[in-house]
Formats: C-alpha cells, sequence, structure tokens
C-alpha cells in the first residue's frame, strides 16, 4: 500500500516553507495572470467591431449613471471644505485665500480621490459582480464557445470606458466642489465673487488641472482593470462572485490611495 | 472527425480524466455516459479548447486544438455549436441578441435581414415561437433556456454538435421532449454530435453508439444493444441503477 505523508507529518521548517511560499507564489501568480490580462486587451484593439459599440454603451452607464452621485457628493465636499476653512480663517487671514484653498484642495484631492472612491464602490463593485456572475456561470465559456474574444466583448469597453469618463466625471467633480465651496463661503463669510476670484487665479497653475486629470487617469485605470481581472477570474459561485466583489472594491480604494500618495510625490 | 487520444487532465490533486481515448466519426452521434462528477463536461471542454489537456491530444478535422493558434481556435469553434447545462445565456441581451450571438460568420452577423431570418428559423427548429426572441433570459423557464441555448448552438450552422447534460434538470416529459427534439436536429443538420448525460434512455434514442466514461476512461463502448448485452460489471451496475431510479421515478 501507498506510504502518503500528510502536511502535519513534514518537519516544521518545509510546513513553515511552506506557509510563506505559498502566498508568494500566489501573489507572483496573480501578477503573471494581470499581466496576460494586460497583453489581451493590447491584442483586442484591432477587434474594433466588437469593443467600439460596447465601450459607448459602458462610458453611458459609467458616465452618466455616476453623474448625480459624483455632483452630490462634490456639492457636500466644497461646501464642509469651504465651511471648516472659513472657521479657521475669520478674522486673521485675509478672506481672498479661501478661494485658492477651496481650488486647490477640491482640484488636487477631493476632486479625483473622491470620484475614484467613489466609482471604486460603484463601477467596481458592479464590474467585479458582472463579470464574476458571467464565469460561474459559463457565459464567458459560451462566448468563447462561439469563437469571440472575451477580452473585445467583455473587458477592453469597460476599461476604456473607465479611462474615457472618470477624467471627464473628475472634471465636473471639481467644477461643482469650486461652485458649491463658493456659494457656501459667500453664505458663511460673505466673501464676494471678486474675493474669491482673485484668491483662486492667484495661486492657480494650469498643471493643477493636469494633475487632476492624470490622478483621475490613474484611478479609472484601477477601478476598471482590478475589479476586471478579479471578476474574470472568479470562481466557486456565489460565494466566489461574493469575495471577488469584496477584493476588487478594497483592493481599488487600497490602490487608489496608494497611487494618490505615489503622485503627489512623484508630480508635485 | 473528433479524437481523443490518452488525455489526462487533473485539477490540484483530483485526476479527471486519466488516459481518455475516444473517437466520434462525421455523422455520428455518440451519447458519452457517467454518473454526475466523472468528467464528461470537462471532456467536451477538451474538445472546443476550453481546457487544454495534461496530457494527450485532442484532434478535431486533423487539427489538434491546444496546438491552435488564436485564429484557428476561433474558426474550429465556428464549426463547433456547444449547448450549455444550464443554456449559459447571456443575461444582459435579449433572446434574439442572444441567437444571433451565436452566428459566427462575421458577415452574416452584421446583415441584419439574414439575422432575423435565422434566428426565427433557429426558434422555430427548437419548437419556439418568434415572440421569444424579444424575451430576457430571465423571463424564460429552464427548459425554454436550454432550447434557447440550443437555438444558439446551432445558429452558426455547425458541423460539430456538443450538447452537456441537455435533459438534466427537466421533468420526465419536458425530458423526452427534449431527446426528441435533439433526434429531429440530427436528421435536419445532419451534424456530427456528442450528448453528454446520465440519462441512459434519453441516450439510447438519441445516439448511434454509447460510451461510458468511469474513473477518468472510457470503461465501454457500443451501441445501445451491445451495452444492453454487455457482461462488464461496471456498465451493468450502471444501467440497473438507472433502470432502478426509472422505476423509482
Amino acid at each position: 500500500m501507498d506510504q502518503l505523508t500528510t502536511t502535519s507529518e513534514l518537519p516544521i521548517p518545509v510546513n513553515a516553507a511552506r506557509a510563506v511560499a505559498r502566498p508568494f507564489l500566489s501573489s507572483l501568480e496573480n501578477v503573471g495572470r494581470f499581466g496576460m490580462m494586460l497583453w489581451e486587451l493590447v491584442r483586442a484593439l484591432p477587434e474594433w467591431r466588437a469593443w467600439v459599440p460596447r465601450t459607448v454603451e459602458q462610458c453611458q452607464q459609467v458616465g452618466f449613471g455616476s453623474l448625480l452621485i459624483v455632483v452630490l457628493t462634490s456639492a457636500f465636499a466644497g461646501g464642509v471644505t469651504s465651511f471648516q476653512a472659513g472657521y479657521q480663517f475669520t478674522g486673521s487671514i485675509p478672506l481672498y485665500l479661501l478661494g485658492a484653498v477651496i481650488a486647490e484642495s477640491i482640484i488636487l484631492e477631493l476632486g479625483p480621490v473622491m470620484t475614484g472612491l467613489l466609482l471604486a464602490g460603484r463601477i467596481g463593485a458592479r464590474y467585479a459582480a458582472e463579470l464574476g456572475t458571467m464565469r460561474v456561470t459559463e457565459q464567458i465559456d459560451a462566448l468563447e464557445s462561439l469563437g469571440r474574444n472575451p477580452a473585445s466583448h467583455l473587458l477592453l469597453p469597460r476599461v476604456l470606458a473607465g479611462l474615457v469618463m472618470l477624467p471627464a466625471l473628475v472634471v465636473v467633480s471639481d467644477a461643482t466642489g469650486m461652485l458649491s465651496g463658493f456659494l457656501a463661503a459667500k453664505q458663511s463669510i460673505h466673501i464676494t465673487y471678486a474675493e474669491f476670484a482673485y484668491g483662486t487665479q492667484r495661486f492657480f497653475r494650469t498643471f493643477d488641472l493636469w494633475y487632476s486629470v492624470i490622478k483621475a487617469e490613474a484611478f479609472g485605470a484601477v477601478v476598471t482593470l482590478i475589479p476586471c481581472y478579479v471578476g474574470f477570474e472568479a470562481q466557486e459561485g456565489a460565494e466566489g462572485v461574493g469575495r471577488a466583489t469584496t477584493t476588487a472594491v478594497v483592493t481599488s480604494c487600497v490602490l487608489i490611495l496608494l497611487l494618490d500618495l505615489l503622485l503627489a510625490k512623484l508630480l508635485l | 472527425m473528433i479524437e481523443l487520444r490518452n488525455v489526462h487532465k487533473k485539477f490540484g490533486r483530483h485526476v479527471v480524466l486519466d488516459g481518455v481515448d475516444f473517437t466520434v466519426a462525421d455523422g455520428e452521434t455518440v451519447a458519452l455516459l457517467g454518473p454526475s462528477g466523472t468528467g464528461k463536461s470537462v471532456l467536451l471542454k477538451h474538445i472546443i479548447g476550453l481546457m487544454r489537456p495534461d496530457v494527450g491530444e485532442v484532434v478535431v478535422d486533423g487539427e489538434s486544438v491546444p496546438q491552435l493558434s488564436r485564429q484557428a481556435l476561433a474558426a474550429l469553434r465556428g464549426r463547433i455549436g456547444y449547448a450549455f447545462q444550464t443554456g449559459a445565456l447571456f443575461d444582459s441581451m435579449t433572446v434574439y441578441e442572444n441567437i444571433r450571438l451565436g452566428i459566427t460568420d462575421d458577415a452574416c452577423y452584421r446583415d441584419r435581414d439574414f439575422c432575423h431570418g435565422r434566428v426565427a428559423e433557429c426558434l422555430r427548429l427548437v419548437n419556439l415561437s418568434d415572440d421569444v426572441g424579444k424575451l430576457m433570459p430571465a423571463e424564460l423557464s429552464g427548459g425554454m433556456r436550454k432550447r434557447v441555448g440550443i437555438a444558439r448552438a446551432i445558429a452558426g450552422r455547425p458541423k460539430y454538435l456538443l450538447y452537456d447534460e441537455p435533459t438534466s434538470g427537466l421533468d420526465p416529459v419536458n425530458a423526452d421532449a427534449m431527446d426528441a427534439l435533439i433526434e429531429r436536429l440530427q436528421k435536419e443538420l445532419h451534424a456530427t454530435s456528442v450528448v453528454v448525460s446520465h440519462d441512459v434512455r434519453g441516450s439510447f434514442r438519441v445516439a448511434d453508439r454509447i460510451a461510458l466514461l468511469h474513473n477518468g476512461r472510457i470503461r465501454a463502448v457500443g451501441t445501445a444493444e451491445e451495452f444492453m448485452a454487455a457482461k462488464d460489471n461496471v456498465v451493468r451496475e450502471f444501467l440497473e441503477r438507472d433502470m432502478q431510479f426509472a422505476a423509482e421515478g
């Protein structure tokens, strides 16, 4: 009879080495698979007949679908920034500086990061759940069995929609945040439009807008690529889809904050 | 012609296929029998290139499937219709769009008039009315989903048809209707077919030959008569168990 060695019978150093190696190898495998997915996306580019109409559809869902919530949260964020800055500034610092503080806070940080985090929840969760469900219900296998490429039909449209629409939403968020910031400041500390505009222009650099858009582009990549990968690789039924959705949202949020730090260090 | 030679496949430590040799001649219908979890669907997925064997060869039309380039594999898949166990319909699309996606020739797929005609024809072939085309998959019953899945599989006029458990989950009346449908499609389409099933009587009805998958290998192959007369213990046991289930049902 064959002798079967169980894990518990192995020497402790071997078990310890396995415990360390397993997550490392698993991470390495994920990096490799993620790289393969990126390569598949590049290879799918010539199949424009498949991805162009679907990208337009996804852009509508990502863009118009997220517009209201982005406007709403940006309006609140602009208002809160304005109230808090106004509270600290009153009586000690010239009021026009409030314009600079609000504009820079919104354009450099709040607009892109808040929109990124919102879309990680809204779009990231949706992509991971959609693709995960398609995987576990064999819809992706069915697509492949029909000779269609899942990269051009499912992945590329979603990623491109994020890359196109997130910067657009960030511009809307920036504008809304500044407008609500001004209105809140006008209401609370009675700043005039001329003072607010002077402060905004005084410290404004065109690069600030580019920086906002660059961040949006990077976050757009994160909130689409990660959920697409995680959803596409989902397994084990409803539980697997649930796990994929959670992983997609958490990983996207953490990566957005990490990229926020890195880009600030690299570009500012 | 479909040929699997010495195909091995395992997931982790679990060996699913352990040296499968399996051949389907052109124009033939072969039913692949076996209890649930023996790797029948896995074998089917090897034929269409959704899975690659760890060892062994899968040859369709003289081409080694695992070695095909991306374009060649897509072209081969255009010649194979695969009816999934649960239908695997795209739930964000209407039934019409689902079936239209089965038209694998790009020029035909872009021709709206052709698509309208072909989808209506496929719906008729699987005994569904034109109106079903407007419905979403969520609005269909289990049996209808399977039919739409078959309609999608035949939309591209495939040379090969692979059915994955076409009668599973259906009541005896609907299972019988599904067998009749498969039988009729064989006569009308003349496709080479593999029907994966655990339903012995249905398989006897639709197939020219029967194969039994047991412990990762093809245990027996033959006509329905040869199968019934088999002396092999495993075959007898499988047949008796099916008769017992039928009697209890």
